[in-house]
């Protein structure tokens, strides 16, 4: 069989991807890489040692078997490579994509240590993409267990829940107040990174599972949470409404028109087609030079967007370095590629009017970094007399977001000190059978923590209802076998009523 | 695949024209006729590829199921839905009630005023006031008489009702600051003033009350996409502060907004929406010869 793989013997660079050039992309929303081809797919498969330790495993939120599902393309078992992803991960397609791969999984990859890491997400993508265009989908023998169960929100933490929650046999409706579903996948990240016929698929493949997606319903306000699990008969409830209310910095000028939220330009952008204004209605503001505050993904995403509305110039203004830059390596890499101009240690002071209420340009001082701040970074500190002013005519805000205040004002909910819910260790709100996961609970994260966080919930759930809990990967270190009946354990015994009935 | 919302459709159910430029709707939606109180809002969108537009729920029906819109044809969007919001045709999508609900308090004595359109959004806040036991005295304001509407509806549920007219042709000749002055004369003991209209009406309410400390209420109305926290795109200033109207609002302090800012901030689209709303006409004129030589 397979001789035994050394760091030698692997193919010792990185396959390569295909990318749209920097040039033509600019100009286009087409996705920029174009994904692994199977022979470039099966040649990377093979520079994974399937070391007996498994640190990705580790590195990976979600903990999916990676040597696993690549040992198996490497075997061209294809399909087996898929169930052995959705094993762990519902959106293998998506998260292949956008995950930040180098902080996680391939961050601690052995072969890393000495050449570049396995490429783990483009082929965690690629099988999840193989799987689109084959229809493949895990759809299980699903017996109904009678329980209904409501999910807020349709972004990955809500979409995780309701998988989760549809495979164990609850009826399961998830609403939404966007008119579309997707959540930050669907209004924020650009189709340049995700397609739309990704996020489609995925929805597709949920719908499939018996899951009802009620859109243009805002929950809160049209019903509350406690009318879900009371009188409108939800036995359970999770909440994944995301993190959304972005921060300003309170500086003068930020009331210029030309001055908006990463998310009101990406929500604008991407969910309301306003790049196709007039043939939609959604207007957007153009910018010849455009300014963009922070460097995370949604930085990134706002900066990229400018340049393909046909911004001549955009410059991205953070206050620490590139080294301390939230977003994923590979993002920023696309964006110098691309001719995004980094003002690394610069911080803005002022938004300058052009006397008719635009702008005109920006007050900026330079920074140095000091001593470690609580996030462990270094904390950026202002260089006196370093202040300069550009010439800029929109500017956009991409500093972070707030908890959304609406399930707050509307419900008896118990929030942190930040507003965002309060949810113990398995994801309980103060509200009986009320679950919280995603953003909302841990501020801005990423798509696969918010994921992880949805499943973790459905297991609590599913413990709530008194159903077993099929998903091994997350219940083992639960059952101590203490209190067992019959061989039961405590957890499970409704579910086995359940059957007999 | 997706359904938009299966609980309703969102039928019309019901229109009426007050004047050339404004319509009420009648939109079924159980749920939200349900669920609406006084001051909040919808999120509008006439079809696929439409704009989010914000309108006020100006009345609605919990035995009908049905909320009540009225709309004044400004716009591209405004305009299209005049043309093609008929009785028995389905919206896009609607989503609400937004914002939180006005604070229908304790007051005894409460002025509610409605400039133009503002007429509408104001009815309820009128309605509910009077249903809480105070003595409403209302004041609405038109460019001239062939503009009212809602009249006796607005009437019926005010202890003492003021027209204004800029042109005098029904009412007092003036705007509803004039209304206010009088009645502010004529009583000493008002707890509250309401006032919906256009931004510089609503700083006109404000500057009239501040002397005497009035509590005044504004509702504002900045320019929104999603209506639920999440763009930013609706800031306003409020005293010392930045708010956003969909969530934090759309009701204020009318002696803390900052309107000049408001109504700059509403200019940001002001070529977009020039552009939008000339191919639009280009568009219905071409359909228009068209549909002219095929028959
Ligand atoms: C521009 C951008 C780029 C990003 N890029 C990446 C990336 O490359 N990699 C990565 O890992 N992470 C990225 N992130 C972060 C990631 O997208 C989020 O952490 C993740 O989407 C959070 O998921 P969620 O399910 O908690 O919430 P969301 O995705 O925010 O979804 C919440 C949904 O709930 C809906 N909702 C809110 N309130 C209500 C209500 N009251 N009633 C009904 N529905 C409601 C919202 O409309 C929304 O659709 C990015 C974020 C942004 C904004
Ligand atoms: C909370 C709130 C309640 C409102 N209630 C009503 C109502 O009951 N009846 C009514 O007729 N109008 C109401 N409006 C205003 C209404 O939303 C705008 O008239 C409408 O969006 C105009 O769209 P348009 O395409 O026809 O015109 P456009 O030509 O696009 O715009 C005309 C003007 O309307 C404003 N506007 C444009 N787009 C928006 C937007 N997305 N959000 C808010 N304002 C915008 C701008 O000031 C613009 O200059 C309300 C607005 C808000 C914020
Ligand atoms: S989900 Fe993310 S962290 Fe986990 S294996 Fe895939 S790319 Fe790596
Ligand atoms: S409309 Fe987007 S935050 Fe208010």
């Amino acid at each position: 069989m397979v001789k035994k793989r050394t760091i030698r013997t692997i193919p010792q660079e990185r396959t390569a991807i295909a990318e749209q050039p920097a040039r033509e992309r600019i100009s286009n929303f087409g996705e920029v890489s174009c994904g692994y081809r199977q022979e470039e797919a099966l040649r990377e498969s093979e520079r994974c040692l399937l070391c007996p330790e498994q640190p990705c495993v580790a590195g990976c939120p979600v903990g999916i078997d990676i040597p696993g599902f690549i040992h198996k393309i490497g075997e061209k078992d294809f399909r087996g490579a898929y169930d052995t992803l959705t094993d762990t991960n519902l959106l293998p397609a998506i998260c292949g994509r956008v995950c930040p791969q180098e902080t996680q999984c391939e961050g601690v990859c052995t072969v890393g240590d000495t050449l570049a890491p396995v490429a783990i997400g483009r082929l965690e993508r690629w099988v999840g993409d193989m799987a689109i265009a084959e229809g493949w989908a895990n759809v299980p023998y699903i017996e109904p267990n009678g329980f209904k169960v409501g999910i807020v929100g349709s972004g990955p933490a809500g979409m995780a829940c309701a998988a989760d929650m549809a495979k164990a046999g609850c009826s399961v409706t998830v609403f939404e107040a966007f008119h579309q579903p997707g959540g930050v996948l669907r209004y924020g990240i650009p189709d340049f990174r995700l397609p739309n016929e990704v996020i489609d698929a995925e929805i597709e493949k949920l719908t499939r599972l018996g899951i009802k997606f009620k859109c243009n319903t805002l929950v809160g306000r049209l019903f509350t949470i406690e009318e879900m699990v009371g009188e409108m008969g939800f036995h359970t409830v999770f909440i994944g409404t995301g993190a959304g209310y972005p921060s300003f910095m309170g500086i003068p000028g930020e009331s210029l028109n030309g001055v908006l939220s990463a998310n009101e330009l990406l929500t604008r952008c991407n969910l309301m087609r306003a790049r196709e204004f007039p043939a939609h209605d959604t207007p957007i503001e153009l910018g010849r030079r455009v300014a963009v505050i922070g460097a995370g993904n949604t930085a990134m995403d706002a900066m990229r967007v400018c340049l393909r509305l046909g911004a001549e110039r955009v410059y991205c203004v953070y206050r620490r370095t590139k080294a301390e830059a939230p977003a994923r390596a590979e993002e920023i890499h696309h964006a110098e590629e691309e001719g995004i101009e980094f003002n690394w240690l610069t911080s803005p002071l002022e938004i300058l009017d052009d006397g008719n209420r635009g702008v005109r340009g920006m007050r900026c001082q330079r920074m140095e970094l000091g001593e470690p701040d609580a996030s462990g970074r270094r904390r950026p500190v202002a260089t006196p007399g370093s202040e300069f002013e550009f010439e800029c005519d929109m500017v956009v805000f991409a500093i972070g977001t707030n908890a959304n205040p609406i399930l707050g004002q509307t419900s008896q909910i118990k929030l942190d000190k930040r507003g965002y819910i309060a949810a113990d260790e398995t994801l309980a709100t103060s509200l009986d059978g009320v679950f919280a996961g995603g953003d909302i609970v841990t501020g801005a994260a990423t798509v696969i923590e918010a994921m992880g966080a949805g499943r973790k919930a459905a297991r609590a759930m599913k413990a709530y209802l008194g159903l077993r809990d099929t998903e091994t990967i997350y219940s083992q270190a639960a059952d101590s076998g203490e209190g067992r009946l019959f061989g039961i354990p405590p957890g499970e015994r409704n579910y086995a009523r359940l059957r007999v009935a | 695949m997706q359904e938009a919302n299966p609980d309703s459709s969102f039928e019309i159910v019901a229109r009426e024209d007050f004047s050339d430029v404004t319509y009420l709707l009648e939109v079924r939606h159980p749920l939200m006729a349900k669920a609406a109180r006084p001051g909040q809002f919808v999120i509008v969108m006439s079809h696929e590829h439409g704009e989010r537009i914000p309108l006020t729920i100006a009345d609605f029906d919990r035995a009908r199921g049905t909320i009540t819109l009225v709309i004044q044809a400004v716009g591209k969007t405004t305009r299209e839905m005049q043309r093609n919001c008929t009785v028995g045709t389905h919206l896009y999508g609607i989503v609400g009630p937004m914002g939180e609900p006005s604070h229908i308090g304790n007051a005894k004595k409460v002025v509610c005023v409605g400039g133009g359109l503002g007429v509408a959004p104001v009815f309820p806040q009128a309605r509910a006031h009077k249903e809480s036991g105070a003595y409403v005295i209302g004041i609405v304001g038109f460019r001239s008489r062939d503009l009212i509407f809602w009249e006796d509806k607005f009437r019926a549920n005010c202890d003492e009702f003021i027209i204004c007219t800029d042109d005098g042709s029904a009412g007092i000749k003036g705007l509803v600051t004039e209304g206010i002055r009088q009645v502010l004369d004529r009583h000493g003991d008002i707890d509250e003033l309401v006032a919906i209209g256009p931004p510089i009406m609503m700083k006109g309410c404000a500057a009239a009350t501040r002397p005497r400390r009035i509590r005044t209420v504004v509702s504002l109305n900045p320019v929104m996409v999603d209506g639920t926290g999440m763009c930013g795109g609706c800031r306003v200033k409020v005293g010392d502060k930045v708010m956003f109207a969909c969530v934090d609002g759309p009701d204020f302090d009318g002696h803390q907004v900052d309107f000049d800012d408001l109504m700059f901030r509403l200019q940001r689209f002001k070529p977009e929406e020039k552009l939008a709303l000339e191919r639009w006409q280009q568009g219905c004129r071409i359909e228009g010869r068209d549909a002219g030589r095929d028959s």
